[in-house]
């Protein structure tokens, strides 16, 4: 489907001269703007508006039920000095981008199987998404009990097989939490890279492979010399989508951690909530937000030129 | 391509897609074994955790009799439908303007939206809390209804305008030359032309709601107003995790709509989703 990209408008000079009417509807601007209207509407009141209010906030002491007063950066310089806060930015380092070589790499098996004549295919494919597809604080509900100290499978089984002694706290050790939390993360991921994956294989035209094994390349040397290239925009596009994502993600570590043991597994919007709806600091909780926004314009930023490039 | 016998058909393609398949799914078995179990079951540490022993609907009874859990799905359900209409609504006439016409602004307005649809919601939960005080509006569903299409607008628009896109000029152009108006031509021509792209965002729209957790969190404190996701989080766990049935039956419960929409127009979805893989 090649209509993604930002097309240039070609205006059909025959047509706008003759169709300018006097109708306000069929004058092409009005009607425009008019249709711009109820999202810009929606978009302003409910995104723009409460992006600078955030800002605002952010550089001031306002705490919930209490007005605040202009602080300046005092806020921003607080959390630089603040250890729980340094822990929530690398956490957030690993849960964004650390996991992204790992569920592209799984997501591209998945695609490789996929891309195969299997039987099922069809609703295997819908199965196999539903990690993607499911409410994430639901199915990580299922991860929390598999996690759990007195009720795991996971510890029951390696139990039954003499691999331990007694259960593993897997939630209640900082090393554990966090590997815990990035592989539920990673789990949710491999649909969404599999089958993104799984569209670049399928749009490699079949060619490229029988000319290639022609000439004597073997199966590896194909996928890396043929296929790769072939994927390497989507692969490129599905990393940065899914870092964007998860950076600002809360709902998964709200349910398994909540930013615990001991405020070790934060994330920056587990922590801002923590500090905002439990702590009432509003203002703080704003700046904690705030330090996102940086990193998420590099990356969208980043993202954008790519895809007008690839365009 | 895969040239070789069955055996190494196999070998190759079925044994790791039963692993990937185990891998992917066993969460949702391990909900649906721990729901249909009695709580004494669950308890009791030396049965096999992985099978259901004896098989029992008290969890879901429960749910229904001493929980919320109806007037949860009806509020997820009334702000999922609600909202994806308005969302697709304004995403069909933005999305048209952006691939037809010409206005002040059009340009900048693409890239526009786009970046708009990499802001999240954990970038502006805190001021929105206040914005939503300030209208009066906490513990309504209109709470949810207007905040969400600020997340699903950008993304509809771009793959509807993407599929106007494909529509030929000519036919439009044809028709404004036969006197239609703008408008007529839009409900008339593009729409009827557009149904998969209009059912792919809509499917889009509608999973984004009712899988959010962030604004519904806050924004719906009192226990009837909740959505499930909320709902089962917080009101289900309160009791010391001693509700693991009901716990999980309510996760399953509240997970089976998506999965049931999905699988009917998987198709769509996995073309919307794609497109916006594929081209951006």
């Amino acid at each position: 489907m090649g209509t993604f990209g930002i097309r240039k408008k070609i205006t059909f000079k025959m047509n706008s001269g003759s169709i300018q009417s006097e109708n306000f509807l069929d004058r092409e601007s009005s009607l425009g703007v008019l249709l711009m209207l109820p999202g810009l509407i929606l978009l302003l009141v409910f995104l723009a508006y409460p992006f600078f209010l955030g800002i605002w906030l952010s550089l001031t002491d306002t705490r919930i039920g209490m007005p605040g007063e202009f602080i300046g950066l005092w806020n921003y310089t607080d959390l630089l000095e603040d250890d729980i806060f340094h822990q929530t930015a690398w956490n957030t380092m690993i849960y964004a981008v650390v996991t992204v070589p790992f569920k592209a790499l799984m997501g591209l098996g998945l695609a490789l199987i996929l891309n195969n004549k299997i039987r099922f295919s069809n609703p295997i494919r819908a199965f196999v998404m539903l990690p993607w597809i499911v409410p994430t604080a639901l199915s990580s509900l299922g991860w929390f009990m598999i996690f759990d100290p007195v009720f795991s499978p996971i510890s029951w089984l390696m139990i039954e097989m003499g691999l331990i002694e007694s259960n593993v706290n897997f939630l209640g050790d900082q090393i554990l939490a966090v590997t815990a939390i990035c592989w539920v993360n990673i789990w949710r991921g491999i649909p969404f890279f599999g089958i993104s994956i799984l569209a670049g294989l399928q749009a490699v035209p079949p060619e490229l492979h029988e000319q290639a094994a022609i000439d004597g390349a073997n199966k590896f040397q194909r996928f890396v010399n043929v296929t790769l290239p072939q994927i390497k925009g989507i692969l490129m596009i599905t990393s940065l989508l899914s870092i964007i994502w998860t950076f600002a993600d809360f709902q998964l570590i709200y349910v398994l951690t909540k930013g615990g043991p001991a405020n070790q597994t934060h994330i920056f919007g587990t922590y801002a909530y923590q500090i905002g709806l439990f702590g009432t600091e509003i203002g703080m909780a704003a700046a904690i937000t705030l330090y996102m926004f940086p990193i998420l314009a590099f990356f969208s930023i980043f993202l954008l030129r790519y895809m007008r490039k690839t365009a | 391509m895969m040239v070789g016998s069955d055996k190494q058909k196999t070998l190759q393609i079925y044994i790791p897609l039963v692993v990937y398949t185990l891998l992917l799914l066993f969460p949702f078995y391990w909900m649906g074994v721990v729901s249909f179990k009695p709580t004494s079951d669950i308890f009791d540490l030396d049965l096999n955790p992985f099978w259901v022993q004896r098989f029992t609907l008290e969890n879901y009874l429960y749910l229904f009799e001493n929980t919320e859990f109806a007037s949860w799905m009806w509020n997820t359900m009334v702000i999922s439908i609600v909202s994806t209409a308005l969302s697709i609504f304004c995403s069909i006439c933005i999305g048209y303007a952006l691939a037809r016409l010409k206005f002040p602004g059009s340009d900048f307005m693409g890239i526009g939206i786009f970046l708009v649809y990499l802001v999240p919601p954990t970038l502006l939960f805190i001021p929105m809390a206040q914005v939503i005080g300030t209208l009066n509006l906490f513990n309504t569903h209109w709470a949810l209804i207007l905040t969400y299409p600020t997340q699903l607008i950008p993304f509809a628009s771009w793959l509807l305008m993407g599929y106007f896109l494909t529509i030929p000029k000519e036919i439009e152009e044809s028709a404004l030359m036969d006197g239609c108006s703008r408008i007529q031509i839009l409900i008339r021509i593009v729409l009827p032309l557009s149904v998969p792209g209009i059912l792919s965002a809509t499917i889009f729209c509608f999973t984004l709601c009712w899988n959010e957790f962030l604004y519904a969190l806050i924004f719906m404190s009192s226990g009837d107003m909740k959505t499930i996701p909320v709902g089962t989080v917080s009101d289900l766990i309160k009791a010391d995790t001693l509700f693991w049935g009901s716990l999980m039956a309510s996760a399953l419960l509240g997970s089976v709509p998506v999965a049931f929409i999905y699988s009917f127009f998987v198709k769509y979805y996995v073309s919307g989703l794609t497109a916006s893989a594929v081209k951006g």
